[in-house]
């Protein structure tokens, strides 16, 4: 069992002729992933290694039965790509683009509000479920299938967390990137209730970083609905109120979204919360008592 | 990105928002002539940096005189301003506000932003004008009014209304309800239309002549969004950011400066905020966060290096590269090279992990490069910091 994603996943890839998009859609397919479809406007009936490139989303959907997208469209244009795929009737959509507008995002957030479809992203590494499917930028080899599940608003510290995992033996479930943009498609709360229900993942490691209040949400989530271990890392301690740490999320305004009072919150609902972030994995270890 | 005051009464004027009179003014003498255009029984003259609390640290001047004009123009002109958004070495002065006084009768707090818990852009008001928000949230929360509005259908006039009448505008003057309710509809569609992050109005007040007036205005950017708006790219004032940063951002790296003493080079935000926090808890202070992105290569490298080396408190360098798409050997070969451009004569702790790590650490080793090489992220905190020394 994984979540979201699994070796069944139709994939489409929409930006597949761009560099990112033809690079990446390769390394997924490499990875076992099943990429069926590429879309770029006015491109079909070339290939990229292999996949056919259609039109548009619907067209690839009609063509061949793709249940999740994969957008690397450039900002301009992604808050268009992800309504068609969403229109086109994928079920979910993975978003790996970083630089959208965030009136953009508010307005792509409210369309697809109450529709059968879900957002990851964006600005995030993608999803993948351990020797089943890769879809999105992260590199499939530091990981190695096992008992946890990874939750992110981060991207090199999420493989930073899994190499820890994989070098320890305990092994991954799916790992999500949820992205670092203050408006995002999916948050905390709606990953820890599939890892909660999945019956292979044994443990959670929901790694947070400062700005807005999903980590805070998240712990009440917790308390009330979580009863598998969670351990947590909040990145930027260290990071000055008012100034973007990267992420457009990143930014302790007003005195809220520190990593302190993220840290205490998580506590507060019993999550095991490292101040180390070398100490993620030998904190996992602990909390299944292995 | 942010713009000053006076820049952002010019896009309220743009969008039907009401603000004094008033102009940019960088001469005592453009003073003067401007005071006399102006002829109003009170001037103000305000100091325009990005930072607030100019008024409680001498930015701000009100006189009757417009003689004292030209005088006041050059006392505020060149000044270092102090407040407690500046940090302890302050800003310049480069350029002030001219504006004519208005008669307060009442201040009121509004602002829109986006809710991030609902995605929903949000107003935010309070009756407490002129007094910083956060303080009233925290002592009166119930002092403060939110009105989110939905995106699919935009601003409505009952959003106003919601806010106006929860305000008491129709115990404190009901004369200036309509205008209020036009004046949020105007905000909306300048905070959306511009890709605003923030639009703020503290205070707004209402006048005894019972008009609205913008007597403070304070407005912030989505950098995301900024390639579709030649004119508000133009208000960037550089005198205003960091040197370094504004090379990093020439460079497509993302820096920002810090007080420690480690810089730091590392492939993503969220590892890099984790780098600066484990050198903090291996018992020093980060001098930066630095964010090569996933494209690093040799010139994005020797970037880094020369921005972190002309920072004067810098006294040693920790680079932590995860390599996902980004290939170790690549980053070695990187900073193998930049080191022959760059001098390098502060201790250099450099880790990698993850793709092609071995060959990358391998040729780091046998470069004859002044480095010490980590596996670990622990392990390589705590070996800068060691050569660095502890923070005092």
């Amino acid at each position: 069992m994984s979540i979201l994603v699994n070796k069944h996943t139709r994939v489409v890839v929409q930006g597949i002729t761009g560099k990112e998009g033809s690079f990446h859609a390769t390394q997924c397919k490499a990875y076992g992933t099943k990429m069926v479809a590429g879309v770029t406007p006015g491109k079909a009936g070339q290939e990229v290694e292999g996949i056919p490139v259609f039109n548009t989303v619907a067209d690839a959907v009609k063509k061949t039965d793709c249940d999740t997208s994969l957008i690397f469209v450039p900002p301009p244009f992604c808050a268009d790509a992800i309504l068609e795929a969403a229109d086109a009737g994928v079920k979910l959509i993975i978003c790996i683009t970083e630089g959208i507008p965030v009136n953009d995002m508010v307005k792509v957030k409210r369309a697809l509000h109450g529709r059968d479809v879900r957002l990851i992203g964006p600005n995030c590494p993608g999803v993948i479920t351990v020797d089943e499917a890769k879809i999105g930028i992260m590199p499939g080899f530091i990981h190695k299938r096992g008992v946890v599940g990874v939750v992110s608003r981060s991207g090199t510290l999420t493989y930073e967390a899994v190499h820890q995992l994989s070098t320890l033996g305990l092994g991954e479930t799916t790992c999500v990137g949820i992205g670092g943009d203050p408006v995002n498609g999916t948050g905390f709360v709606d990953v820890l209730p599939l890892f909660e229900k999945d019956p292979e993942t044994q443990a959670v490691v929901m790694i947070g970083e400062i700005g807005g209040d999903a980590e805070e949400k998240a712990a009440e989530y917790i308390k009330q609905h979580v009863k598998k271990p969670v351990i947590s890392f909040i990145a930027g301690i260290t990071a000055p109120p008012g100034r973007r740490m990267g992420h457009a999320g990143a930014i302790i305004s007003g005195g809220k979204g520190t990593a302190s009072e993220k840290m205490k919150a998580l506590e507060s609902a019993g999550v095991r919360v490292v101040k180390n972030p070398a100490e993620i994995g030998h904190a996992v270890l602990k909390a299944l008592g292995r | 990105m942010n713009v000053h005051e006076f820049q952002a009464k010019q896009l309220f004027a743009q969008f039907g928002v009401p603000v004094p009179r008033g102009k940019e003014i960088t001469t005592p003498e453009g003073a003067t002539a401007w005071a006399h255009e102006l002829n109003t029984p009170v001037f103000v003259v305000k100091a325009q940096i990005h930072a607030g609390g100019r008024g409680k640290a001498g930015g701000v001047k009100i006189t009757k005189d417009k003689g004292a004009i030209a005088g006041l123009a050059k006392e505020l002109l060149g000044k270092t301003l102090i407040t407690h958004q500046t940090g302890p070495k302050g800003r310049t002065v480069h350029r002030l506000l001219l504006e004519e006084g208005a008669n307060i009768a009442k201040e009121l707090y509004l602002s829109i932003l986006v809710d991030r818990d609902t995605g929903w852009p949000t107003f935010i008001a309070s009756t407490e004008g002129g007094m910083e928000i956060e303080e009233v949230a925290e002592k009166t929360p119930e002092k403060i009014i939110k009105e989110a509005i939905d995106p699919a259908v935009g601003f409505q006039g009952h959003n106003g209304r919601n806010v106006a009448f929860a305000l008491g505008l129709q115990h404190m003057e009901p004369a200036v309800i309509n205008p209020f309710v036009q004046m949020l509809g105007n905000l909306y569609r300048l905070f959306m239309e511009k890709h605003a992050a923030l639009v703020e109005i503290n205070p707004l007040i209402i006048t005894k002549e019972k008009t609205l007036v913008a007597l403070d205005g304070k407005v912030s950017f989505d950098d995301n969004g900024m390639f579709k708006h030649e004119d508000v790219q133009q208000m960037r004032d550089l005198n205003e950011e960091d040197p370094l940063e504004i090379e990093a951002t020439a460079n497509n790296l993302n820096y920002v400066k810090l007080d420690g003493n480690i810089g730091c080079m590392v492939n993503g935000a969220g590892l890099a905020m984790a780098t600066m926090d484990v050198i903090k808890l291996a018992g020093s202070e980060p001098a930066n966060f630095l964010d090569v992105g996933g494209g690093a290569t040799k010139d994005t490298v020797a970037a880094g290096f020369r921005i972190l080396l002309k920072d004067p408190n810098v006294k040693g360098i920790f680079i932590n590269i995860f390599g996902g798409i980004v290939r170790c050997e690549r980053i070695a070969h990187g900073v193998i090279e930049a080191a022959k451009e760059v001098k390098i004569a502060v201790p250099l702790v450099v880790r990698l992990q993850g793709t092609n790590a071995d060959e990358g650490r391998k040729l780091l080793a046998d470069s004859g490069l002044k480095l010490e090489v980590a596996n670990d992220l622990w392990e390589a905190a705590q070996k800068i910091v060691k050569l660095t020394g502890k923070a005092a």
